[in-house]
């Protein structure tokens, strides 16, 4: 009962967070409202018995990468931007629209594909009882090593990345 | 007990808000928030199944979501900046550079 309450009020808060996000006009409003929505999220990842994973949201996300949002936003000069008002009706009800359908696919598929499977070799219990950063940490070093090893070379590249374009002439 | 479809149908209205965004905004900041809610939309099914399908192979596969969203963001705001050197503006119809 006290699971399906949270759940419902995370759930409407992110979506109400989310839809603020993409109708502000104002950039760091749509950055604080995203903040808003990735911790809504992080709390309906400890619902699902994945405190690993809230962690890591809310530390990489609302942590790392809004920073990184906001610092950009505070380095550009957005005033002008701001004053712009883009008068597209015809790309607003009609984006609005694709976004009304895609959902509705979205929904059909859910309800006419059976979303049961074979399970897998850690039920929550299981994993509540060895757990759950210790399963995902023997995970990520044995069976899934490989990617692991393939993300640090990623993220390396995106360093450099970001340093070669930060540059005053590229 | 929160149903899996529950989730599920959360998971779809993030991801069809982010679609929604990244076709209405002009500003290209905005558009890639809309990229990034859309990302954590795909998060939350694959954690929802982790969960209900005893599998632990859905957290492990965020996890990997995460550290790519971290290099996307990264580099794409730096593209975004070093933009907004040559062009002077933030809105995605104004950056038709390689455009012919």
């Amino acid at each position: 009962m006290f699971e399906t309450f949270l759940f419902v009020l995370l759930a409407v808060v992110t979506t109400i967070a989310a839809i603020l996000v993409i109708v502000q006009r104002n950039p760091v409003a749509s950055a604080i409202y995203l903040i808003i929505t990735l911790f809504c999220l992080a709390g309906i990842y400890l619902l699902l018995s994945a405190p690993f994973i809230a962690v890591i949201q809310v530390l990489v996300y609302a942590g790392a990468i809004m920073v990184l949002f906001l610092f950009v936003i505070m380095l550009l000069n957005l005033e002008k931007e701001k004053k712009l008002i883009y008068r597209n009706r015809l790309q607003k009800v009609l984006g609005v629209f694709l976004g009304g359908v895609l959902l509705a696919q979205i929904g059909m598929i859910f309800s006419s594909v059976l979303l049961e499977g074979s399970k897998g070799k850690f039920p929550a219990e299981k994993v509540a009882a060895l757990g759950n950063t210790e399963v995902v940490a023997r995970l990520l070093f044995t069976d899934f090593l490989l990617p692991f090893e393939i993300v640090s070379v990623l993220l390396l590249v995106a360093i450099v990345g970001a340093i070669v374009l930060a540059k005053k002439q590229i | 007990m929160v149903s899996l479809s529950s989730y599920l149908i959360l998971s779809a209205i993030l991801f069809s808000v982010g679609v929604v965004g990244f076709l209405l905004r002009r500003n290209i900041i905005v558009i890639f928030m809309s990229i990034e809610l859309m990302l954590n939309a795909a998060n939350l099914a694959f954690v929802a199944f982790s969960r209900f399908l005893d599998s632990m192979d859905g957290q492990i596969f965020v996890f990997f979501v995460m550290a790519v969203a971290a290099a996307e963001a990264v580099v794409g705001l730096a593209i975004i900046m070093a933009m907004y050197r040559v062009k002077e503006t933030v809105n995605a119809d104004e950056m038709n550079l390689m455009k012919w």
